[in-house]
């Protein structure tokens, strides 16, 4: 039974201002690109890095929610269903560069589910992907990230629990986890 | 999760509040996804749906028929007027001769209360009631306590009159337990002839005087009176009904508050509701049928979800 520190508070700050100076890398002021937290977890993430954008831009980064519920493939195939949550993206995605945010890339399903839950809005020009924590080798889908918090190194049997204070957790943890533990 | 913990929906008396609260909680998701330049989602792409109305509908069939089209349903459409029930076939066997068409799901209007509680117990396919007979119209008081809820951001408290014929209304039934359950006080108001006698059982305050039940409510649900069902005469005329029983703009300017009118329509303009009351500002009919598809869509979706 092991449960493995990955990212603390102190950590999680510094790998978040440099997937910021990444992102300003590839799209200098943001006059044409838009976030997008995936729910639950990644809407936390896009938030602080929205804040981080703008205190280093000085300039209002347009941040959107969106729920991937109603789009996953795996509806009816899972044991217990999930719940549904917000989708809250006040623009317009058409023609935008859109980086979607997620806590944990895992097997790129929630990824496929949120490419399509997206178009429902428009036709982004260009769509990136940045993950906190992306678990190697263990794609179903062709999805890759192009900004990555950190990569792990993970067995099917492991689960990334992510806590954040936005959770209401004390301080901010990310643990690798054996399933049977949780 | 939680999920709902009944397979199907056969009348609000099945559901519990958490039920209730959390059909709202993905209605609320819904009613955001229909307002989207796309307003479809796949969710329901490998289910196919059967709506069987053996009785009249307007507003039901054409809003669950959109809700399922919404959550990509394949969706097949069944009236009994058009249909080999005039040939005799009973209702057994029609239901069972659609699922043998590989059907998940049906939604069923039948004038007979009880009818698609018969047929839960026979077929294994999710069954949901779009009324039957004087029983039960559970999407419609979902609807009902979710508008009241989008109103006034919360159910519990509000002091909710149904007003009108309530002996023949599977609405009034349907509401009175939704509304129960969530919390709320229940007035029925009409004339004596057309209040059940079990209406003792209910739990409901009862009122024969509408300007005292106006006075008391803040939200006012007006019921058609159901002249088909109605193989007696329960009271003089029409118009003498909506001479004592008719609300008109008149009446609520006498009153010393605002209430909100609902309907779960089709209105008899001039008999039970005056046009210049259905539509006031004060009026959330036409909010009622919209949030009538985000109800089903959520219904639908947590059924075929179990």
């Amino acid at each position: 039974m092991q449960k493995r520190l990955i990212l603390d508070s102190k950590l999680l700050d510094i790998t978040i201002s440099r997937l910021c100076q990444q992102l300003i890398e590839n799209h200098d002021q943001f006059e044409n690109t838009v976030i997008l937290g995936l729910q639950p977890r990644g809407i936390f993430l896009a938030e602080r890095i929205k804040s981080k954008l703008q205190s280093l831009l000085d300039t209002e980064i347009l941040t959107g929610q969106l729920d991937t519920t109603f789009y996953r493939d795996d509806f009816r195939r899972r044991e217990t269903p999930l719940k549904a949550n917000a989708t809250k993206i006040p623009f317009i995605i058409e023609g935008k560069n859109v980086v979607l945010i997620d806590d944990v890339l895992f097997t790129g399903r929630s990824v496929r589910a949120a490419l399509d839950a997206m178009t429902a809005f428009g036709r982004p020009s260009k769509v990136e992907l940045l993950v906190l924590v992306n678990r190697n080798y263990s794609r179903d889908l062709p999805v890759e990230p192009q900004y990555v918090g950190k990569h792990v190194n993970t067995m099917q049997s492991q689960k990334v629990l992510v806590e954040l204070k936005e959770q209401g957790k004390k301080k901010d943890n990310i643990w690798l986890v054996d399933k049977q533990e949780k | 999760m939680p999920q709902l913990s009944t397979k199907h929906l056969l009348g609000i008396k099945d559901l519990n509040q958490e039920d209730i609260e959390l059909i709202f909680e993905t209605a609320d998701n819904f009613k955001e996804v229909i307002n989207r330049p796309i307003k479809k989602v796949p969710s329901l792409r490998d289910i196919t749906i059967a709506n069987v109305f053996f009785e009249n509908s307007t507003r039901t069939k054409l809003s669950f028929e959109l809700a399922e089209k919404r959550l990509s349903a394949d969706v097949i459409n069944f009236s009994s007027s058009n249909s080999s029930v005039k040939k005799g076939e009973t209702l057994l066997d029609t239901v069972n001769n659609i699922l043998a068409m590989k059907v998940d799901m049906v939604v069923m209007r039948h004038s007979s209360p009880g009818a698609p509680h018969f047929l839960a117990k026979k077929i294994d396919a999710n069954i949901v009631n779009a009324g039957d007979g004087t029983h039960e119209h559970p999407t419609q008081a979902l609807l009902d306590t979710y508008s009241i809820r989008e109103k006034f951001g919360d159910v519990a408290g509000k002091k909710v009159a149904i007003i009108g014929d309530i002996l023949h209304s599977r609405v009034a039934l349907s509401n009175i337990f939704a509304l129960q359950k969530m919390g709320a006080e229940v007035m029925v108001c009409g004339p004596n002839t057309l209040l059940p006698k079990y209406v003792d059982s209910l739990g409901v305050e009862v009122e024969l005087d509408v300007r005292k039940a106006l006075e008391w409510c803040d939200i006012a649900n007006v019921l058609r009176i159901q002249l088909e069902r109605q193989q007696i005469k329960y009271f003089p005329s029409l118009r003498e009904y909506s001479l004592y029983y008719g609300i008109n703009k008149a009446l609520l300017d006498t009153l010393d508050k605002q209430i909100t009118i609902m309907h779960p329509g089709p209105i008899n303009r001039g008999v039970e509701l005056n046009s210049d009351v259905a539509d006031s500002e004060h009026s959330i009919i036409l909010n009622q049928v919209e949030n009538g598809v985000a109800i089903r869509m959520a219904v639908l979706y947590l059924l075929a979800a179990n």
